[in-house]
């Protein structure tokens, strides 16, 4: 298992998608930095964004917010909607399972591998947002939401929670988007597919009369972080944001291991 | 106690398969015996259901009905152990164009359990592919990527392997040099089924044949006796070619071919004789009327186009 996981990674980073995702999450904190540098005002109305000049670890918090709506959906279905269809396309599926692995073995790999660029260009995001901006406003304390002052080692600590617990939604997606790469054996489509059902999630979320529902919708578990940097923690939306999110992405994954363990490898 | 030694399971033995693709039956009953050490050549015009049933023999699709075992083992229930000591490829081998040849093989070879390094770089010199090794596989020719797919096969040491159409798009360089291959890893005792168009190919390799029409196969046996059987096959050269077969057919003679004015046909002498005098009486010149042994090709094309 080991083995064929690593080739899935290996094969990730000899492509270039991977590396324009990555490089996508790393420019946008990048960005943030270079134009609140030169521009007065800045994201007052969204959690953290009136500190975001105090210091260089409110800028990954903010971005976070930002990157949810669409950016970070797309990151990721670009890899989780590409991994089985692109195999199917080329015809590298037949050559992968007439060796001597199981079909379970080879789709638990890429799941492995696509969970595993998820986590990455979210970590990614982080460290250039946090170094990126400490440069420029310097690693200082960080307020919460409550109001109270963290030092900034305990808020690099809250940071790194968070990004954890966001990469629960994250996976969610990247669980659709190995779903439909698995069905529709086309990239094009697993992936603007995706894009499309994580851009629903949040749709429904804004949406009157859906007030019920909103605590069990994907969207909503983007902002289950803001539970860390309540004073004292609020594990209410955290907790919710495990189960809701084992749910998004354990009922994608199982369709989809379904699918792979019986469908038909033929000609595309 | 017996001392009979065990009886070893069959390196191919398909039963019944059947592959339907909704109302179109792509395989229809398909029985396949490939034993130990056969050159087995699988023939067929396209879409007849060759490449579907490799398809199913490989376990890539699933069988609507019947089952297919290698060495014993059904590759839908024993997954990928039923391919322990198989290799081989289908619709032509496919690979990573974005990595080297090398890494492709070290690829393969781990998710084989790992391959050492050596053995690489000898399937490399077999398929003599190893100074271009390094290269990606995008940039290689379309022979290059057939001798690639032979390596990635060899790499698992098989006793079995089963190559669909490997010489299609060769040149004849390239398609001379995939011969020799195969005669050399079947003289080293690996069991082929080498499923392919160049009749002369087969011809020259195989010792058993099946012939499969519309999903069905219509010859399984040993290519010498196919030939054999084709004994009794004459050669007519006339001045009126389609009323010459007339004449024929009026005598029983069916399955004539008719190749660049010349007619092809099977038939006992003394039937010959009697057609001969009938076209005699009928104004038909015979300019040629002479015994003739038939190819595979003119057998394979007597055999799939005679109920098409």
């Amino acid at each position: 298992m080991t083995r064929v996981y690593k080739w899935e990674v290996l094969k990730l980073l000899a492509q270039k998608r991977t590396y324009l995702g990555l490089g996508a999450a790393m420019l946008v904190p990048l960005i943030f930095v270079v134009v609140l540098t030169f521009r007065s005002g800045g994201p007052n109305d969204i959690p953290l964004g009136r500190s975001i000049r105090d210091t260089g670890l409110a800028t990954p918090f903010v971005v976070l917010f930002f990157m949810s709506i669409w950016a970070f959906p797309l990151i990721t279905a670009l890899v989780s909607g590409d991994i089985v269809a692109a195999e199917s396309h080329n015809g590298t599926l037949k050559t992968i399972l007439t060796r001597s692995r199981d079909r379970g073995e080879i789709y638990a790999a890429k799941v492995l591998a696509a969970f595993t660029y998820t986590a990455l260009v979210i970590a990614a995001m982080g460290v250039v947002g946090v170094v990126a901006a400490s440069i420029e406003w310097g690693f200082n304390d960080l307020t919460s939401l409550s109001g109270t002052t963290v030092s900034a080692w305990h808020g690099l600590g809250l940071l790194a929670a968070s990004l954890a617990i966001y990469a629960w939604p994250m996976a969610g997606i990247a669980a659709f988007g190995l779903f439909l790469s698995t069905v529709t054996r086309n990239s094009a489509s697993a992936v603007v597919g995706t894009l499309l059902w994580a851009l629903l999630m949040q749709l429904l979320g804004v949406l009157p009369g859906t007030e019920s529902i909103r605590p069990y919708l994907l969207g909503e578990q983007f902002q289950a972080w803001h539970g860390f940097l309540r004073t004292p923690a609020d594990w209410t939306p955290v907790v919710r944001a495990l189960w809701v999110c084992a749910f998004y992405v354990g009922v994608p994954l199982a369709a989809g291991y379904l699918v792979f363990l019986r469908r038909d490898v033929a000609g595309e | 106690m017996s001392d009979a030694p065990p009886i070893e399971p069959m390196p191919i033995e398909a039963c019944g398969l059947v592959k339907r693709y909704g109302d179109i039956v792509a395989v229809d009953h398909v029985d396949l015996s490939v034993e130990r050490g056969d050159v087995f050549g699988y023939l067929g015009p396209n879409g007849a259901g060759k490449t579907t049933s490799l398809r199913m023999l490989l376990g890539l699709i699933r069988p609507t009905a019947g089952a297919a075992r290698l060495f014993g083992r059904d590759p839908i229930v024993d997954g990928a152990r039923a391919l322990d000591g198989v290799a081989g490829f289908v619709e032509g081998p496919r690979f990573y164009p974005y990595l080297s040849g090398r890494r492709n093989l070290r690829l393969l070879g781990d998710l084989d359990g790992g391959v050492p390094a050596a053995r690489i770089d000898e399937v490399l010199d077999v398929v003599e592919l190893r100074d271009r090794a390094k290269d990606r596989v995008g940039g290689y020719s379309h022979g290059m990527r057939q001798r690639l797919g032979i390596a990635g096969a060899l790499l698992r040491d098989p006793r079995l392997l089963l190559l669909d159409e490997p010489a299609t798009g060769l040149d004849p360089g390239g398609m001379r040099d995939m011969r020799e291959l195969i005669k050399r890893l079947a003289a080293d005792g690996i069991t082929i089924l080498l499923s392919s168009h160049i009749l002369a190919e087969v011809e020259e390799l195989c010792n058993r044949v099946a012939i499969i029409r519309t999903g069905r196969i219509i010859y399984e046996g040993r290519l010498d006796e196919l030939l054999q059987s084709a004994g009794g096959g004459y050669l007519l050269r006339a001045s009126d070619p389609e009323r010459a077969r007339a004449v024929l057919l009026a005598h029983g003679i069916d399955g004539v071919q008719v190749v660049e004015r010349e007619l092809r046909f099977q038939a006992d002498a003394a039937t010959v004789e009697a057609a001969s005098v009938a076209l005699g009486k009928a104004g038909i010149g015979i300019s040629l009327l002479a015994p003739h042994t038939a190819t595979l090709e003119e057998l394979f094309l007597g055999m799939t186009e005679q109920a098409a």
